[in-house]
């Protein structure tokens, strides 16, 4: 098939360094003395751990549960003992300290019950509920949860889907190794992400230095029928960024507000799409993935490695020379020294390389920039890296966001071109993470100011309310004492109302106030005496006239059975009025 | 005859000109003081009255008054005096107080009796609880003032840092190291991990 390729602009040419780990097959890891497993391994949510410590786990067992959706569960990479949820160090540039699950193996490598899923049964919600809970990420270095990358937007068709194998990044061969070795999962695993979004084409994206492994994945997609096409992209860092391979293979560019799927592409690595059907046809979780152990090795090869794995364990397989100093986890292009060798892989974790002086010289020193613009020349994104790089060193950072640091992949190229030998990307690292900074700053004060205010307004309201309360409580008390004394005034204009009344004359003459008060009650007395009438029960009211003449006679035997007992001629209202049942035991 | 004629024009002109700016000064009439709002958009927000102000919007009015200084907020740090010295043309004078690192405040919740005096001195209402009810600080909320910690019968509150984690870490400013310079002249080679050279 031939292609029609585009260029993205940009790009360096830096010594690839990859055949040095290419030329043995991938060899499992064995099992280190502790696994490690961080529980913040991908973009998103922090999982939260769901094992103790002291509990015993298995094999592919959910250890992190994902929290929202943007977030992808964590598992046992193998069977043992959790021995502590604890702070430990991560293979992050901070060298700071995140939650992880650490686990005692117990040298079995006992797998959970594993079910394999038809897929084509399901749901495409519940494909996508499954890869979260197989915790499959994006392979690629990103590690943004895969399942969050396969919904189709609901506007723009889905014209193409990208799968990248271009592996840009000197020294990095896993994913080479990994289409070479196993290139039919990886066009299956291809296939369900066909499937969740329906492209209308399929184009797997292979830098030209790998042809075996570009004939590797032509013959698994002829062998499965499908209509993939392998295309070989120009050698050229960096070919596999993501924006770059559509740009190659789609002619599309990708604009900084929006993503790619708003033009109806989607990308997904070569690793991703191998583990996704690893999670989907075999039931494993991601508890294992490819990465090759090079550098100032002796043996460099790529390894099948459990998550988890400390650093130090598995560059000793490699046999490192005396003289190494350092790990980079990554490539040399975007990778950095971890803090400590004995960091964990993690999911984001491609490639080791070995450090040392012979490989990577000490760092020149800095010199001034000269405005040659080479940087803006290598430049694949296009920007203008020596004006940010003004910008960010004079901390301007509003001017560094007008000449769109925020659409910097951070490659390198740029200080890889220097002359002068700047450390561009450290700048605009920098002043990224100040930006972010401000921002949550920015948040946090405006929060708090709307908090602030909404209480000064609760406040001034409730005490509108308070006084608004006392207002009318002393009006009501006004009318109440008014009302008594047009009582007071009423009783007094009426000496013979009743027995009372001479006794309420001769009390309001000493005290009007009292005598309302009677007034009053009396008066509630009657209307309570009403109410109790009205409450009669009804249920007397359609009857037969025999039950009509029973009830009269039982009535008139109480009445007057009543009136021997007590000589009180007053009904009973209290009483539970029962007297229509022809069952009750009074008659 | 001309003299009479030149002072209508001129009178005319006036009455049309002072009635275009008298219509403006209605039309474009701004509400409030827009040198306040730039000042409070600086200030932290933390209302804590750590400046002597019942919060920061009398301060930000205070300043806009001229009525005090810009080195009284010391949420707002240096940083804060520098930018406020910047808007407003004032000298930078060095902070009145220590500058704390970010705080946030902790209940012990087994002392806590719930007698809600905390709940009643917090400005941005970030505690919980009720009467004679366990309370407890909703910590994004927090605006580490301190205000909740003297009303507290039972000294139940304390105020923790927050120290640096990996969500809120930031790269450093890259500093340059001022030594002298290997003499084998190397080239392309940026930062410590950037930098790559051929292993040949």
């Amino acid at each position: 098939m031939l292609f029609n390729l585009f260029k993205f602009k940009g790009g360096v040419k830096p010594p690839t360094n990859k055949t040095q780990s290419t030329t043995l097959p991938i060899a499992a890891a064995p099992l280190p003395s502790r696994l490690v497993v961080p529980l913040h391994q991908s973009i998103g949510g922090t999982p939260r751990p769901v094992v103790e410590a002291g509990d015993r786990v298995l094999k592919g067992q959910l250890i992190g549960q994902a929290d929202g959706w943007i977030s992808a569960a964590v598992h046992a990479p193998t069977s043992g003992t959790v021995v502590e949820v604890a702070m430990h160090v991560q293979p992050h540039p901070s060298g700071l300290d995140a939650l992880c699950v650490v686990i005692a193996p117990d040298g079995k490598d006992e797998w959970i019950a594993r079910t394999p899923l038809d897929y084509a049964a399901l749901t495409p919600e519940a494909v996508r509920e499954h890869l979260q809970q197989s915790g499959v990420v994006g392979l690629g270095g990103a590690v943004f949860p895969t399942h969050g990358k396969l919904t189709a937007s609901k506007t723009v068709p889905m014209e193409e889907l990208i799968i990248n194998g271009a592996e840009c990044e000197p020294f990095i061969t896993c994913d080479d190794l990994l289409m070479r070795e196993r290139a039919e999962e990886v066009v299956r695993g291809i296939g369900i992400f066909r499937d969740l979004l329906q492209p209308k084409k399929v184009l797997i994206g292979i830098e030209d230095n790998k042809p075996e492994a570009a004939a590797a994945m032509r013959a698994a997609v002829e062998t499965l029928g499908e209509d993939f096409a392998v295309v070989q992209v120009p050698t050229l860092y960096p070919a596999g960024g993501a924006k770059q391979l559509i740009r190659v293979l789609t002619g599309k560019e990708v604009p900084a507000s929006k993503r790619s799927t708003d033009l109806g592409v989607q990308c997904f690595n070569v690793a991703t799409a191998y583990t996704a059907w690893r999670a989907i046809a075999h039931g494993e979780p991601v508890v294992s993935r490819l990465v090759t152990v090079t550098g100032n090795v002796h043996h460099p090869r790529n390894y099948e490695v459990l998550i988890g794995t400390p650093m130090d364990e598995l560059l000793k397989l490699a046999q490192p020379h005396p003289d190494t100093d350092g790990i980079i986890m990554g490539g040399p292009m975007m990778g950095f020294l971890v803090p400590q060798a004995s960091v964990p892989v993690v999911k984001a974790t491609n490639c080791l390389i070995a450090h040392d002086d012979r490989l990577f010289p000490p760092k020149a020193p800095e010199m001034p920039c000269i405005r040659c613009g080479a940087c803006a020349q290598a430049c694949p994104h296009e920007l203008q890296p020596f004006e940010m790089y003004w910008f960010s060193r004079a901390k301007n950072f509003g001017k560094t966001q007008e000449y769109a640091i925020f659409d910097c992949i951070e490659c390198g190229c740029c200080s890889f071109v220097c002359p002068s030998r700047i450390p561009l990307v450290q700048y605009f690292r920098f002043a990224k993470s100040e930006i972010w900074a401000r921002e949550r700053e920015k948040n946090a004060a405006d929060q708090a100011k709307s908090r602030f205010e909404f209480k000064q307004l609760r406040e001034e309201r409730e005490k509108a309310e308070k006084a608004e309360k006392l207002a009318k409580a002393a009006a009501a008390q006004a009318a109440k004492k008014a009302a008594e004394a047009a009582a007071a005034a009423a009783a007094e204009a009426q000496p013979a109302a009743g027995e009372a009344a001479p006794a309420s004359q001769a009390v309001a003459a000493v005290d009007p106030e009292k005598a309302a008060k009677r007034a009053t009650i009396e008066a509630a007395m009657a209307r309570a005496k009403a109410q109790r009438e009205a409450a009669q029960p009804k249920n007397t009211d359609h009857l037969t006239p025999g039950q009509q003449k029973e009830v009269a006679e039982i009535e008139a035997r109480r009445s007057g059975s009543r009136i021997e007992d007590r000589g009180s001629s007053e009904p009973a209202p209290a009483e539970p009025a029962a007297p229509t049942s022809p069952l009750d035991p009074n008659n | 005859m001309d003299i009479l004629l030149a002072i209508a024009i001129m009178a005319l002109g006036a009455v049309v000109l002072g009635a275009a700016l008298g219509f403006a000064s209605i039309k474009f009439k701004v509400e409030g003081d827009p040198l306040v709002e730039k000042i409070e958009a600086i200030l932290p927000q933390t209302q804590c009255g750590q400046c002597g102000y019942p919060g920061c919007k009398p301060y930000a009015e205070a300043i806009a008054k001229g009525e005090c200084d810009i080195n009284l907020c010391p949420p707002g740090g240096m940083e804060g005096v520098q930018r406020l010295a910047d808007l407003l043309g004032r000298e930078v004078k060095p902070l009145d107080a220590e500058e704390k690192p970010k705080q946030v405040a902790i209940i012990d919740e087994n002392t806590c009796i719930g007698c809600t005096l905390c709940i009643q001195a917090c400005p941005v209402d970030a505690i919980v609880g009720a009467a004679k009810q366990m309370h407890t600080i909703i910590a994004q909320q927090c605006t580490g003032c301190e205000l909740c910690l003297p009303p507290c019968p039972v000294e139940c509150i304390h105020m923790e840092v927050i120290g640096e984690n990996i969500d809120n870490w930031k790269w450093k400013y890259p500093v340059v190291e001022i030594k002298a310079a290997p003499l084998p002249a190397q080239n392309a080679s940026g930062d410590g991990s950037d930098g790559m050279k051929d292993a040949a």
